[in-house]
């Protein structure tokens, strides 16, 4: 069985919401993904049962800080790289119907 | 006289003595990206008017009040952000994008005297070891001109190695700052995973991204690696650790230290030019009188697959914030927010941005997590064990940067895994959070190759001691390439 299928890049492009919807691309992905995940596939021989995952390199549990009120960022500021914005607010297209 | 030929303690003494000012160090350096960069190609975007003002206030900074790095010129990865310079990652993404803050890397930069001087090129996001996937140029090694500079941080090395700048700050997810190093015969240190804080570094994957600085001697990187560490309030998985003075580590003695050299590290995929210059350097480390012996790391096979599907899971999520909303690209013309999302993700992302971010969103997707990603993070361990047994018995653990020197621009683009594979012996250090750094160890038909040294979590003072006392033992340091000769003045 194929490590990947074409209907799996698919389902993965929207998810990662990448328009990827032309057959000649599909198919480049789905080569291209399946190549470096039969490699990832020699991962099966490591015998890992009873080692606990490592999610990060060096332990850090709970970082704390006194929680004293600072100045954020200006509004029109952080609207200098918006591509759209009207009235101080960011626009977006419409989102129902 | 060449100005960048000289170290950062030789140019403060220049400085000191008002045989050079900092006005006319950073003219230097737009003297020579004007005169080279042409042909390099590391530079995305200069500073010039800023630079040469900051250079002339800094020039009337007292003589106390100055630190080792003071009026000196340094470029920075275009993915560290730098308040009004355009910050692009080499992404058509993030074009014209222009940062109303400092990364906290930047902002020490400025407060240690340095003057930025411009934006280097890098691959698209950090991910690609060729610096081919920037959006924007190719850079060119300096060492010969057709080969690629490495990657991600290949204008980083490219503009130390063509004597632009005399530093650069780099980042290194896989490799990132090493191997570059290594294919352009200049220092580069990736530091202990929280020693310099990420805020303002656009993320790609948060659990092994680090900033580090690349240089033309281990003096250099270690003033500089000083300069831009300590604990960030912005990033609370930077360390509350003291900051050494790495320059003092610096004494040429390594009698006694107990060296690693890991038998996986010469074995299959390494090319002998880089297994000789590395058992060429064993001699000289034990001339020194430094103890040398072999060890196992095991797991170092599987840390590349397992390196792939972690970071690239982490970028599938990092990666979400680019929706076209914010800031960054926008696709035109679309009328609702899905499409334009995923127009723009499309059109804005290049082909290995993409790639990743669908592989990463696969190993993270139901039904998959377990056998992908969960069993990459039990593989992580191992990997990460590997080091930690290892270091019961050595001081530090040597090899290979990179299998082998450069290869030609366009000649590994279209294979994949070859070209993943020139990270495998700078992988297991990012998967495991220690310390390394890549120095000049040989040349193969005029190309550089790197030694990697790799150290204890936060003990970046003894990798530093051991790359210092091997490289002031030899002389690759002082070969230069021949783009650099322009510099005479």
């Amino acid at each position: 069985m194929a490590v990947i299928t074409k209907d799996q890049v698919k389902h993965v492009a929207n998810l990662a919401r990448l328009a990827i919807t032309e057959e000649k691309e599909v198919e480049y992905y789905t080569e291209k993904l399946a190549t470096i995940i039969e490699f990832a596939e020699q991962l099966n021989e490591v015998d890992t049962s009873g080692v606990e995952p490592t999610t990060h390199p060096v332990p850090l549990v709970n970082v704390l800080r006194e929680d004293e009120p600072a100045k954020g960022l200006d509004r029109d500021l952080m609207l200098k790289n918006v591509p759209e914005h009207e009235d101080g607010m960011v626009k977006v297209p419409s989102i129902l119907g | 006289m060449t100005l960048f030929n000289h170290s950062a303690k030789e140019l403060q003494q220049l400085l000191h003595n008002k045989e050079v000012s900092a006005v006319e160090l950073t003219d230097e350096a737009f003297r020579r990206i004007d005169k080279v960069d042409g042909d390099v190609k590391a530079f995305l975007a200069l500073d010039e008017e800023r630079a040469k003002a900051r250079a002339a206030e800094l020039d009337n900074t007292p003589v106390d009040q100055r630190g080792p790095l003071h009026g000196l010129p340094v470029g920075v990865k275009d993915n560290i952000v730098t308040e009004g310079l355009e910050t692009t990652c080499a992404s058509r993404m993030l074009g014209g994008f222009d940062p109303i803050y400092n990364a906290t890397a930047a902002k020490k930069l400025d407060d240690a005297g340095l003057i930025t001087v411009g934006k280097v090129n890098m691959d698209e996001f950090a991910m690609g070891g060729s610096t081919e996937n920037s959006y924007y140029k190719k850079t060119a090694n300096p060492w010969n001109l057709e080969y690629v500079p490495g990657g991600s941080s290949g204008g980083s090395a490219a503009a130390v190695a063509a004597g632009e700048v005399p530093f650069t700050l780099g980042s290194d997810t896989g490799g990132s700052i090493r191997q570059p190093a290594a294919y352009c015969g200049v220092v580069g240190m990736k530091p202990t995973y929280g020693r310099v804080s990420r805020y303002g570094l656009v993320a790609f994957a948060s659990s092994l991204d680090q900033i580090g600085p690349i240089t033309r001697t281990v003096e250099d990187n270690a003033f500089l690696l000083s300069a831009i560490s300590g604990h960030d309030p912005y990033d609370s998985t930077s360390f509350d650790v003291e900051v050494p003075d790495f320059a003092s580590a610096l004494t040429g003695d390594i009698k006694g230290l107990k060296i690693g050299i890991a038998s996986e590290y010469l074995g299959e995929g390494v090319g002998e030019a880089s297994r000789n210059a590395v058992k060429d350097a064993i001699k000289v480390l034990e001339s020194l009188g430094a103890e040398v012996g072999e060890i196992s790391l095991p797991h170092t096979k599987y840390a590349l697959p397992a390196y792939y599907l972690l970071s690239s899971s982490e970028a599938s999520s990092n990666l979400a914030r680019f929706d076209g909303i914010r800031y960054g690209y926008r696709a035109e013309g679309i009328e609702n927010l899905e499409d334009l999302y995923k127009q723009t993700r499309a059109e804005g992302f290049g082909d290995e941005v993409k790639t990743r971010i669908m592989l990463g969103t696969f190993a993270l997707s139901s039904g998959f997590y377990d056998a992908y990603y969960k069993k990459a993070q039990k593989v992580r361990t191992l990997v990460r064990d590997d080091f930690t047994n290892a270091f019961e018995k050595y001081d530090v653990v040597i090899g290979p940067t990179a299998p082998t020197p450069a290869f030609k621009i366009g000649e590994l683009i279209d294979d994949q895994l070859t070209m993943y594979a020139n990270d495998i012996l700078t992988i297991p250090v990012n998967l495991a959070g220690v310390p390394a750094i890549s120095v000049p160890c040989g040349f193969d038909n005029g190309l550089p190759l790197g030694l990697q040294v790799i150290g204890r979590h936060f003990d970046e003072s003894t990798v530093y001691r051991v790359a210092h006392a091997f490289e002031q033992a030899t002389d690759f340091h002082k070969r230069m390439p021949e783009i650099r000769e322009g510099l005479e003045r």
